[in-house]
């Protein structure tokens, strides 16, 4: 084969990732745009009912976005201390020999099966130490959710947020150091505030991660899109929305079917711009210190 | 630039004196850090031990090599255990090649221009796409338009788009860590360009693409969320074969089990996530032995 055949190949293989993107975006946009000839967008985007199973239906988003986002931010009051102050320890406080050890334990974390994850909610968390805390709970919540979904995203934090310390020169450490600074005045006043779009960085990717997430929450939360902030009840995200549509036997030309593009539109939105506010960060600040 | 460069540390106000008092802060704080590390590893562990005590009592032969029931003492997992390494192994072999082809085409060919920039931001992009995305997609492109029917086929496809971007980055990563001289080398001896690639690049490249392809493969068969999508079926009792329609997996298999309050139905949801965690267990492993075993013949 001649070397032009060959590049050409190449290249059509690396065209694969653009013909993706653009082969979602025509799917949800096209079937979205079905859906909203028979919704008003407007009335989709701020109704605050939801109800694609039991008539009459109504298809107000408000509700599924309410819960999304309080799955995410749940899951963020967990992660983001747990995956900070693993981050610090491994980076500015653990000997190679713990560091080893303990790493990978903790990556683990992120390659468990969500649904795992979702099963161990709904097993332990809820009935063993949730219920005893708030006699309220219900057996499918969405603080139960939050916090495994909160579990996995953390190694995503930790690890992120390590590279991003390690990244910070030594010599601004010994800089520190040389001034008197404790190890811990080190940490807080020079590394952390040195490391921080790095960190933020890992923080909005995670949070990215959480409101997608669906495979945890469909367990531990079930779906019932009740318009409710309080974590101790039943929500509805809007990936578990689209879950629940598609294993029912919900006829595939229905409206209801439908609208699981327009949820799916919102919700790849919410995704890509939190993806391209962290990527662009992390570009902001790359070779700072080059 | 100075000062855009300089990390913004701010001055305490004034001089704090009492050396053991400040030691003590960060006594705490490292009390703290350890604390979270702690509360990670509990989590894990009971996560663990929660899964094994339900599990362990339905983990047997006629569990492993049964079918799925009404009743949970005579449900088996074969056909989902069949279906999850049935689709893991077609969605390796279709991103393998193109992956890696394109990870090639990234780090060995292309310039540093417009289009290779855009590409290698949508590969950063398209790994942050929600895995349920990827399930309306193939549910729309390979079960509808190719016509391939809620078949594994269309799964193991779905999949292969879901883990691409874990392929390409790890390919990436794998070519990067080949010296230069070793393509140098090549050329020196008069290679082409794919020659060099082929011949000199790839072996020494080899142990890290394998890994990382095995590695996305254990993430596919832990992966619901699109299949549910596409539409396993709730209720399989044979074995998938690539093309026919109705097939369960693993992870959905676990998804139907747990629905059901019965603590039986708990009890083979938790066996059927022992089989799951074991097949992770074997894939890590594997990629761990198949690196050492690449790596011995490389030497720089």
């Amino acid at each position: 084969m001649s070397e032009r055949v060959i590049e050409a190949l190449l290249l059509v293989a690396a065209s694969v990732g653009v013909l993706t993107t653009i082969g979602i975006v025509v799917v949800l946009l096209l079937e979205a745009v079905e859906f909203f000839t028979v919704i008003n967008p407007i009335d989709f985007l701020t109704g605050t009912v939801w109800s694609a199973s039991i008539l009459p239906f109504r298809f107000g988003v408000i509700p599924l976005v309410v819960s999304t986002l309080e799955v995410a931010f749940i899951a963020l009051i967990v992660a983001v201390p747990l995956g900070l102050l693993a981050a610090v320890y491994l980076a500015e406080y653990a000997s190679s020999r713990v560091r080893n050890v303990v790493k990978p334990i903790l990556e683990t974390i992120a390659g468990i099966p969500t649904i795992v994850l979702g099963f161990f909610a709904l097993n332990f968390l809820t009935p063993v130490i949730l219920r005893p805390l708030f006699s309220s709970v219900g057996t499918f919540n969405i603080l139960s959710a939050g916090i495994v979904v909160g579990l996995l995203i953390t190694p995503l934090i930790g690890s992120l947020s390590e590279d991003a310390l390690r990244a910070v020169p030594r010599g601004l450490r010994e800089g520190a150091f040389a001034m008197g600074a404790t190890r811990f005045e080190v940490v807080r006043r020079v590394v952390v505030p040195a490391a921080l779009s790095g960190v933020m960085a890992s923080i909005i990717l995670a949070m990215s991660r959480a409101v997608g997430e669906t495979m945890a929450v469909a367990v531990a939360n079930g779906f019932n899109p009740q318009l409710t902030v309080n974590p101790l009840e039943q929500g509805g995200t809007m990936a578990t929305f689209i879950a629940q549509i598609t294993s029912g036997d919900t006829p595939q030309d229905s409206i209801q079917f439908k609208s699981l593009f327009a949820v799916a539109l919102v919700l790849f939105s919410m995704t890509l711009v939190l993806n391209l506010i962290s990527n662009r960060i992390v570009a902001r600040y790359r070779n700072k210190y080059a | 630039m100075t000062a855009a460069t300089t990390p913004a540390v701010d001055t305490p106000p004034r001089f704090n004196p009492q050396v053991s008092r400040r030691q003590l802060t960060g006594t705490i704080f490292l009390g703290a850090c350890m604390a979270a590390i702690g509360l990670l590893l509990i989590a894990l562990i009971a996560l663990l031990v929660d899964v094994l005590t339900k599990g362990v009592p339905w983990l047997d032969v006629g569990f492993l090599t049964g079918v799925p029931s009404r009743r949970a003492a005579a449900a088996g997992i074969l056909p989902a255990l069949v279906g999850s390494l049935e689709i893991g192994l077609m969605t390796g072999l279709i991103s393998f090649p193109i992956g890696v082809a394109a990870a090639i085409y990234l780090e060995e060919y292309a310039r540093d221009t417009f289009v290779t920039r855009a590409l290698r931001t949508n590969i950063a992009n398209l790994a942050g796409v929600p895995s349920i995305i990827y399930g309306i997609f193939g549910l729309a492109i390979f079960v509808r338009v190719l016509g391939l029917g809620r078949s594994p086929l269309a799964a193991a496809l779905t999949l292969a788009l879901l883990i691409m971007p874990i392929v390409i980055i790890a390919t990436i990563e794998a070519l990067r860590a080949v010296p230069d001289s070793q393509r140098e080398g090549a050329y020196a001896l008069g290679a082409t360009r794919w020659q060099t690639v082929r011949g000199s690049v790839l072996p020494a490249a080899a142990p890290g693409i394998v890994t990382g392809v095995i590695l996305a493969m254990a993430r596919a068969i832990g992966e619901a969320a699109p299949i549910i999508v596409i539409g396993a079926a709730a209720f399989v009792t044979f074995l998938p074969t690539p093309l026919q329609e109705g097939f369960s997996i693993l992870p959905i298999q676990v998804f139907q089990w747990a629905a059901r309050p019965q603590a039986d139905f708990q009890g083979i949801a938790a066996a059927a996530i022992l089989v799951l965690l074991i097949l992770m267990v074997i894939l890590n492993g594997l990629a761990i032995v198949v690196r050492n075993r690449l790596a011995r013949n490389i030497q720089w």
